[in-house]
């Protein structure tokens, strides 16, 4: 089976978000990056798929030249190779993030079998790149998976819903999404680190298309604003807050 | 005119989408689809897409679901339009502007919109919900193909109804890094179980292995809405403030003074949670005479 992954390098945020002076970006001076979580567990399950059917894992990103850190990450857990739409540090709004995709896809000499993302990204959540990119390949697409198996070319698929998980089975070639959850991602090793230098990383750069959504300015919301009443310090505050949990009624 | 996709229930967050929708200006058809039709997105989609063309609809919403993200995308695909994902507000115009949630909810982003028929979803308690009346019910059109229909609701797997569910506890105890292993949360659960609650975690926790992901709240976990949220040995990451700022009450128990969780507390406690909480379980069989 080949897949390809998508993953989005997103900052590692901390307790309190800064924005940069124009107030289009978050301040990252001080902060480290990372693959978006849902997506770090579809490379996993990617890696997982392959290690159980045979095939590759091709790993994509579309990022700023510094991505590269998250494709060597992937290549690390144990992605074959990887591809680098290099932006222009600006940022891609969906529409065209799915279309570069969709290019780079239909570049390559073969076509995958399954097409692996995270539900959202961690930091755009706009819910729709996979989507877009399934509806131009003429592919079927489910979303949010939190299990997922494959036998003899049919996938089945388990959404988590209210009460339950919805079962959907479908052929591949196909796009699923996955959320955290549907496998705990494991940690580059050493030896994976220096195996990952070695592998293929093919990068270019796409022109970037107007943004049909235009990000125009990111505003902190104010916070709660509260001041938080100070019960005690140590087990001697036990009581206060036995007493607080009364007259809250859960006791 | 404006179409509103409804979940089927008519729930809370589609009524607060449909009285969004009504704050747009013109009418609005809030629409589901019948009972017996299993969920398809494309082929839903589809069929909202005609319905849009006939009605010569100005905007096609839904309330920010997983289901009203993913249909919304598919008549976006469909349509090669934009769509803006989780809608604070939304003010039509050419082109339009909207105010969207971004790192779930904390960050604000105000983005200028292009399409026509403007497509969002609406997100969460971004306006107060008004009742509707009956809305119009859709079958599937004749016209979804066989690539719409390929992904098509076929199982359910009914939850095992054991214990407290997280997102509907009342009370929520959760244990950050602090706790320090999986056989640290003893006392989490200890709490939990004395006030009839749920335990939670950060995610810090899931992805060291100690707590099964179902037990996250976060960005990337479960959102929780209880009384009181009793939050141990976290530190207050904005991934995992996400999925508990719909908490009435949030209790901080932290060694570190200046941890930002405190400046989202209604309640402190300074002090390692190994001590307080043990504490408290202790106190609270004191005051029960058990």
């Amino acid at each position: 089976m080949n897949i390809l992954v998508c993953v989005k390098r997103v900052p590692l945020t901390g307790g309190r978000m800064t924005l940069t002076e124009d107030g289009r970006a978050i301040q990252t001076r001080h902060l480290g990056f990372t693959v978006s979580p849902h997506e770090e567990c579809a490379a996993e399950e990617a890696i997982r798929l392959v290690e159980e059917h045979g095939g590759s894992t091709t790993v994509l990103t579309l990022g700023p030249a510094e991505a590269e850190e998250q494709l060597r990450d992937m290549l690390a857990i144990g992605a074959d190779r990887a591809i680098h739409l290099v932006s222009d540090g600006e940022e891609w709004d969906p529409q065209a993030t799915a279309a570069a995709i969709v290019e780079a896809v239909r570049a390559l000499p073969e076509p995958f079998d399954l097409l692996l993302f995270g539900n959202e990204s961690a930091d755009g959540g706009n819910y729709q790149v996979p989507i877009r990119v399934a509806h131009s390949l003429g592919l079927p697409c489910v979303t949010g998976i939190k299990a997922l198996s494959a036998q003899d070319g049919l996938l089945r698929c388990e959404q988590e819903v209210a009460g339950g998980r919805d079962v959907y089975e479908l052929r591949l070639p196909a796009v699923v999404t996955v959320r955290e959850g549907i496998n705990l991602p494991r940690y580059p090793s050493v030896p994976g680190r220096m195996r990952a230098k070695r592998k293929p990383v093919a990068a270019s750069t796409p022109q970037r298309p107007a943004a049909r959504l235009r990000m125009e300015r990111l505003v902190v919301p104010e916070g709660p604003g509260k001041q938080a009443e100070i019960l005690g310090h140590g087990p001697e505050a036990a009581p206060r807050v036995v007493e607080i949990l009364a007259e809250i009624g859960v006791i | 005119m404006n179409i509103v996709w409804v979940d089927g229930a008519g729930d809370e967050l589609s009524q607060q989408a449909v009285a969004f929708a009504r704050g747009l200006g013109g009418d609005v058809a809030a629409v589901r689809f019948a009972a017996g039709e299993a969920y398809s997105p494309a082929a839903w989609a589809q069929t909202l897409v005609e319905l849009a063309a006939e009605r010569g609809a100005s905007a096609v919403l839904a309330p920010a679901t997983d289901r009203g993200n993913e249909l919304l995308a598919h008549v976006a695909a469909k349509l090669g339009q934009p769509v803006a994902a989780n809608c604070t507000s939304l003010t039509p115009g050419s082109p339009a502007r909207v105010v969207r949630l971004r790192w779930g909810g904390s960050l604000l982003e105000e983005a200028a919109l292009d399409g026509s028929p403007l497509l969002a979803t609406v997100a969460p308690h971004s306006v107060a919900a008004e009742p509707f009346g009956e809305p119009e019910t859709l079958a599937v059109t004749p016209a979804a193909s066989e690539l719409d229909l390929a992904v098509r609701v076929s199982g359910r797997i009914e939850a095992a109804g054991a214990g407290v569910s997280l997102a509907d506890a009342e009370v929520v105890v959760s244990g950050g890094r602090g706790v320090g292993s999986a056989e640290g949360f003893g006392v989490i659960e200890e709490l939990a179980g004395l006030l009839g609650g749920a335990v939670g975690c950060s995610r810090a926790v899931t992805s060291a292995g100690w707590r099964p992901h179902s037990d996250q709240v976060g960005q990337t976990g479960t959102k929780v809405s209880p009384e009181i949220y009793i939050a141990c040995g976290i530190s207050g990451a904005t991934q995992h403030m996400a999925g508990c700022k719909g908490a009435k009450r949030l209790l901080a128990i932290n060694p570190d003074g200046e941890a930002s969780i405190f400046a989202s507390a209604d309640y402190a406690v300074i002090g390692d949670l190994h001590e307080v909480v043990p504490a408290i379980s202790a106190e609270i069989r004191k005051v029960r005479g058990t």
